[in-house]
C-alpha cells in the first residue's frame, strides 16, 4: 500500500522534465509494435515525448541496467542473471512454420525441423513426401525473428548457408505461398490463407495453444525496468496493457495477455 | 566583373559536388576500415563464413556472386544491346528510329523494385518450374540485370556509331564492301571507344543494382554451385542486413561498402585508360 502510494506520488512528476521523455530500447521484434503504441498514446498525451529505439533484446536489458532507458523491451525470457529486473509481458507471439498449401506434410518434430535448417535433411522425401529438394527460408542475420527461431529451434546448430534469406516476414510469407517445396518460418500474427502453418511436436499454433505456452515455438514480449516503473514509464505501460492497449496489440497480429 | 563573379560562383558549384564525393568516401572508410583491421583483410576478402553478429566477416563469397551476377547480365545484355544499336543505327528506317529509340530510353526510367517484382512474378517461377531449383537464382538476377542494363549500352552505343564521320562508310563502300563488311569493320572499329564505355556504364550499373536484386537472388551466403544457386552479391547484403545491424555488425556493413567501392573505381579508371588508348591509336 505505501509503496503504491509513493508510486502514485512520483506519477505526479509528469510534468517535470525528466517525466516528459520516455525512453524504450531492445527487441527489434517488439520495435515496430512499440512504436505503434507510442504514436497512439503520444496522440492522447500532448507534450510527451516515448523514445522507440532498437538494438536488440540483449542489448535492451543491458541499457536498462545502465539507466539509458526507462524501458527495455526483450522478445526472450529473461536469463537468470537478469531476473533481478522487474519484467512485464505485454503480449504473446508464435513463430509459425509455414509451408506451401499442397506440401502433404503436417507435422515435425523440432529436431527435423532443425535438422532441415541445418542442411542435414535436403529432401521432402525424407519427410514422406515428394522427392524434391528442401527450399528453406531464413531472415537476415540481426533479424529478431531469427535471433528467437535460433534460440527456440536450433540450440546453437548454425543455420546453412545454402538457406534463402528474405528481410521480412512477409517476403517470407510471399516465397513460401509460391514455392510448393519451402518452408519458412514467420510471425504466427501474418500467418494467412496461402499458407499453412505446420504442427510442431503434435500441437498446432492458435491463440490458446500460444496463450498457455503448449506450442513450443511461442516467445514473449517483455517489458524489463530496472525498478518498479514509475511516471510517465508507468503510465505508458499501463495503457499497454489497457484492453485499448491490448486491442492495439492483436490488432497487429500479436496475442494480448486476457 | 559579373564575368568573374559568374566563374567563380560555377566553381564553387562543381567543388561542392566533389566535395559531398569526398565526404561520402571518406565516411565510408572511416566506418568500414577499423573492422577490417580487426578480422585481417585476408580473413574479411578471402573467408566465406559471413555470421557477423557471431563475430565471422568473410564477404568473398559475396564478392564471387557479384562477380558472377555482373558477367552473367553482360553475357545476355551486351549482344541484345549492341545488336539493337547496331540495328537502329543503321539498318532500321527513320521512322522506326524514332518510335524505337525512345521506347528503348524508357526502359531506363522504369524503377528498379519494378524490375524485381516482374522477375519475381514471373521469372521466378518460370525458372523453377522448367530449370529446377528454388528459382531465385543468380540466373534471374542475371537475366532482370541484362534487360535493366539494356537502354544504357543500346543508346550510347547508337550515339557512338551515329559519330562515326560519314565519309568512313562511303570510303569502306565504294571500295566494294558490303553494308555489313562496312559495320563490322570500318564503323564498330572506329566507335569502339564508345561503345566500350557504354558496356562499362552498364557494367557499373549492373554491379550496383540492389533493389532488383535482392528480390530475385535468394540472397543465401554459399558460393554458388550452378547458375540455378540462391546468391547475395555485395549491395544485397548491405541492404539486407541494415535494417537491424548495429556495432561490429553495422562496421562490417560499411566495410562492404568499401570492397563495392573499390570496385567501381576500378572499373572507371579502366573504362578511362582503355578509351584514352584507343582514342590515340
Amino acid at each position: 500500500m505505501i509503496s503504491f502510494f509513493f508510486i502514485a506520488l512520483l506519477g505526479c512528476r509528469l510534468s517535470t522534465k525528466e517525466g516528459v521523455v520516455c525512453t524504450i530500447a531492445g527487441s527489434t521484434s517488439i520495435q515496430p509494435f512499440v512504436e505503434k503504441l507510442a504514436e497512439i498514446y503520444m496522440e492522447h498525451h500532448r507534450g510527451v515525448i516515448i523514445n522507440v529505439q532498437g538494438g536488440g533484446s540483449t542489448a535492451g536489458i543491458r541499457s536498462v541496467r545502465g539507466d539509458v532507458a526507462d524501458i527495455g523491451t526483450s522478445s526472450r525470457e529473461l536469463r537468470k542473471e537478469e531476473k533481478d529486473l522487474k519484467e512485464i509481458v505485454i503480449a504473446w507471439d508464435g513463430i509459425a512454420i509455414i509451408v506451401h498449401p499442397d506440401n502433404k506434410v503436417k507435422d515435425l518434430s523440432l529436431s527435423q525441423l532443425r535438422d532441415i535448417f541445418a542442411g542435414r535433411i535436403r529432401h521432402w522425401s525424407e519427410l514422406g513426401w515428394s522427392h524434391r529438394r528442401i527450399h528453406f527460408v531464413t531472415r537476415e542475420e540481426g533479424s529478431g525473428t531469427r535471433n528467437a527461431f535460433e534460440d527456440m529451434v536450433m540450440h546453437n546448430v548454425p543455420i546453412s548457408d545454402e538457406a534463402l534469406v528474405e528481410d521480412s516476414n512477409g517476403s517470407v510469407r510471399e516465397i513460401v505461398a509460391h514455392d510448393p517445396h519451402a518452408i519458412g518460418y514467420i510471425s504466427y500474427g501474418i500467418v494467412d490463407q496461402r499458407v499453412k502453418a505446420l504442427r510442431i511436436d503434435g500441437i498446432e499454433p492458435n491463440l490458446r495453444t500460444i496463450k498457455e505456452k503448449r506450442y513450443k515455438l511461442t516467445r514473449p514480449f517483455l517489458f524489463v525496468t530496472k525498478v518498479a516503473p514509475h511516471g510517465l514509464a508507468k503510465d505508458f505501460i499501463e495503457f499497454v496493457l489497457s484492453p485499448e492497449g491490448q486491442k492495439i496489440l492483436e490488432r497487429e497480429g500479436l496475442i494480448g495477455i486476457r | 566583373m559579373k564575368e568573374k563573379l559568374i566563374e567563380k560562383t560555377l566553381m564553387l558549384l562543381a567543388f561542392s559536388a566533389i566535395g559531398a564525393l569526398l565526404l561520402m568516401a571518406v565516411f565510408i572508410f572511416k566506418e568500414g576500415m577499423p573492422i577490417i583491421f580487426k578480422v585481417g583483410i585476408k580473413n574479411f576478402l578471402f573467408s566465406t563464413h559471413w555470421a557477423p553478429t557471431k563475430g565471422h566477416f568473410g564477404v568473398s563469397s559475396m564478392i564471387v556472386s557479384s562477380l558472377f551476377v555482373t558477367i552473367g547480365a553482360m553475357i545476355i545484355g551486351v549482344p541484345l544491346a549492341l545488336a539493337c544499336a547496331i540495328t537502329l543505327a543503321e539498318f532500321a528506317p527513320q521512322r522506326v528510329t524514332v518510335i524505337l529509340k525512345p521506347t528503348i530510353e524508357l526502359l531506363a526510367g522504369i524503377p528498379s523494385v519494378v524490375y524485381g517484382f516482374l522477375g519475381v512474378v514471373l521469372l521466378v517461377p518460370l525458372i523453377r518450374d522448367y530449370l529446377g531449383g528454388p528459382g531465385l537464382s543468380l540466373l534471374a538476377a542475371s537475366i532482370i540485370l541484362a534487360i535493366m542494363i539494356l537502354p544504357t549500352i543500346t543508346s550510347i552505343s547508337i550515339d557512338a556509331i551515329k559519330a562515326v564521320p560519314y565519309s568512313y562508310k562511303e570510303g569502306s563502300l565504294a571500295l566494294g564492301a558490303t553494308h555489313w563488311q562496312t559495320i563490322r569493320m570500318v564503323i564498330l572499329k572506329a566507335a569502339r571507344s564508345g561503345i566500350i564505355t557504354a558496356i562499362i556504364l552498364g557494367m557499373a550499373r549492373a554491379i550496383g543494382e540492389t533493389m532488383a536484386v535482392i528480390m530475385v537472388a535468394g540472397n543465401a551466403l554459399r558460393l554458388p554451385q550452378s547458375p540455378l544457386s540462391p546468391v547475395r552479391t555485395l549491395t544485397s547484403n548491405i541492404a539486407l542486413e541494415m535494417g537491424y545491424a548495429a556495432g561490429d555488425h553495422r562496421a562490417a556493413l560499411f566495410a562492404t561498402g568499401i570492397v563495392l567501392f573499390v570496385f567501381i573505381m576500378v572499373f572507371n579508371v579502366s573504362a578511362n585508360i582503355i578509351t584514352k588508348r584507343w582514342r590515340r591509336e
